[in-house]
């Protein structure tokens, strides 16, 4: 099923992206072009085979449980646009 | 038509880890905003996540203690918001769907019911996750139009407990929450702190005509900070669902938001998108895979449980059904309460004094068993001196709130303050002597059948012997020389 206008609308809505009518068609014909390229996968039969989320044959990659080192609170701050009395200064984010 | 509610509990609980989920900074709760973090918390760009090993031996610990089926093979997902407390723009979760499995799915938590018995709350499943950070919005220590974020939070690890939709009444949710928060501080793997967050509770309620077997459009209040809170969100709800049904209304799926000061559920501002979390496997995290050999060296780790406890304690102490609840209700105290047993203490009176004056103590200084400076051998000791007749059950406290402040030996105490009881009879006999010579009057009416001043010569006995006097002896020699 191609991706329609409605579809990029969506995505760009999650994303908190906003497109103007033009880029959308734009996208949308993109986004289609790239489905069409990997479409040549579906020739393969993967029944039984489960999904891939990692290239890596690894499991159980862990890390003992030891105190490590933290920042400064100025350090963890030096990247905000907005800090203050220690923290980072958003717009306010309830009613 | 008569309703009944259908609750669902979901419990975040806080690990009681030394260090995050994915990083090695410190979980702990009260420290200067924005000083516990570091490129993973902050979800700086290259930062790598790297899973806490303990995290999972926890996660499996309580999912073994109450019943789940650990799953040879999850994995973490990313739950995709925007919200600023969340500063990579994803929650790093496990999910439970066809494909998908979390850690552990399963097991139940056997609640008491209104007719003395007991009946299992199925568990859906027991997940790991990590915790998001702190906005603060409070007036006049934040400027206008803004909100204060501290990421300190962030990546604290907590396992979700989901239950089944089957609790019936907001008793039920109170006896289920009492139950599992026991449990998940039993097994060690939370510090169960209420008032720092260690667990926090979404409930989910709807309502249905009693009979009924349908599940009705359900409504979830969010974040609730205790379980006094949980049952009064619960019945205010149903309250609000019942009402509303009952004058013609429907039912909206919503997520409200429980205000314990006016007892009032109010709806949270959600984004129409905000449930399309498009979940998808965490690249940077590679899949947890538990074998036997790992779900067996964790279940031989499982302390005696709380019911195990009781049934034991019931058999092999000569001590009261209360007594054997206060005792087990934390593990701390059913170990303090054995070690003094095995330390030469009788099973009756460590019971009597753990449950009236070292609780009384541990309540007025706000202390746990753990901080109290009397060790279970001490409290021994102090027991033995009684039972021996060294000094009095009353000189006994005296020694006990000494103990209590300076964690001194009570043998010591007792011979630096000279408090050995009398038991001399030819000592107390003079004493007695002493003090019916004294009150003439008293004595007068004592012996004209007013018996009850007694209690006026044992007091004056006991002042004049700073409360040294074995007061057995002293209330038989009363009576003796008084006829």
């Amino acid at each position: 099923m191609p991706v329609s206008k409605v579809d990029v609308q969506k995505v760009a809505e999650l994303a908190r992206l906003s497109f103007s009518s033009d880029e959308e068609d734009l996208l949308v014909d993109e986004l289609n072009r790239m489905l069409d390229y990997v479409a040549v996968l579906d020739a393969l039969d993967t029944t039984g085979v489960s999904p891939t989320a990692h290239v890596l044959p690894l499991e159980n990659a862990f890390r003992s449980d030891v105190l490590g080192q933290s920042l400064t609170q100025e350090d963890a701050l030096a990247n905000a646009p907005l800090s203050g009395q220690g923290h980072f200064r958003v717009p306010r984010v309830i009613e | 038509m008569n309703y009944e509610p259908v609750i669902g509990l979901e419990v975040h609980a806080q690990l009681a880890t030394n260090t995050k989920i994915f990083c090695g900074c410190s979980p702990a709760f009260g420290a200067e905003p924005n000083t516990h973090v570091c490129p993973v918390c902050l979800g700086l760009p290259g930062a790598l996540p790297v899973l806490n090993q303990n995290v999972v031996d926890m996660a499996m610990h309580i999912s073994l203690a109450v019943g789940c089926t650990i799953q040879p093979r999850s994995r973490f997902l990313r739950k995709n918001y925007f919200y600023p407390d969340l500063p990579k723009g994803y929650q790093v979760s496990q999910f439970q769907s066809n494909e998908e499995m979390p850690l552990a799915t399963g097991g139940g938590v056997e609640v008491p019911t209104a007719d003395g018995g007991t009946r299992v709350i199925n568990l859906t499943r027991i997940h790991m996750e990590e915790d998001a950070g702190k906005s603060i919005h409070e007036e006049g220590f934040v400027s206008s139009g803004e909100s204060l974020v501290d990421v300190n939070r962030c990546g604290v690890p907590l396992i979700e407990i989901v239950s089944e939709p089957e609790i019936a009444t907001s008793d039920e949710a109170f006896h289920y929450l009492t139950r599992l928060h026991q449990m998940l501080v039993y097994t060690g793997v939370c510090e169960g702190d209420m008032e720092k967050g260690h667990m926090r509770i979404d409930v989910n309620v709807s309502i249905r005509p009693v009979g009924s077997t349908k599940l009705g459009t359900k409504v979830e209040v969010k974040n609730v900070n205790s379980f006094r809170n949980c049952q009064r969100a619960i019945d205010t709800e149903k309250d609000r669902q019942i009402a509303l049904l009952e004058t013609g209304g429907t039912i909206q799926q919503a997520t409200m938001l429980f205000d314990p000061d006016r007892n009032q559920l109010r709806p949270m501002r959600t984004k129409e998108d905000s449930d399309d979390y498009r979940y998808f496997p965490d690249p940077d995290l590679v899949p947890v895979v538990v074998d036997d050999a790992w779900i067996t060296k964790v279940r031989e780790q499982i302390p005696e449980l709380p019911e195990a406890k009781k049934i034991r304690f019931g058999n092999d102490f000569d001590i009261s059904r209360d007594q054997i609840d206060i005792l087990t209700s934390s593990r701390d105290i059913a170990d303090y309460f054995e070690t003094t047993v095995s330390s030469g203490a009788g099973a009756k009176p460590a019971a009597n004094w753990l449950q009236g004056d070292v609780m009384r103590v541990l309540n007025e200084q706000k202390i746990t068993i753990g901080e109290l400076k009397i060790t279970p051998q001490s409290l021994a000791e102090l027991l033995q001196l009684i039972d021996k007749g060294t000094i009095s059950g009353n000189i006994a406290r005296k020694v006990f709130d000494e103990m209590v402040d300076t964690g001194d030996a009570p043998q010591s105490i007792v011979e630096k303050q000279g408090l050995v009881q009398i038991s001399d009879t030819s000592e107390l006999d003079g004493i007695v002597d002493q003090i019916i010579a004294d009150s003439p009057s008293e004595v007068e009416r004592y012996k004209g059948g007013d018996k009850k001043l007694v209690g006026f010569f044992m007091g004056q006995i006991m002042k004049a012997t700073k409360g040294q006097a074995n007061p057995k002896m002293v209330s038989q020699i009363l009576r003796e020389k008084l006829g």
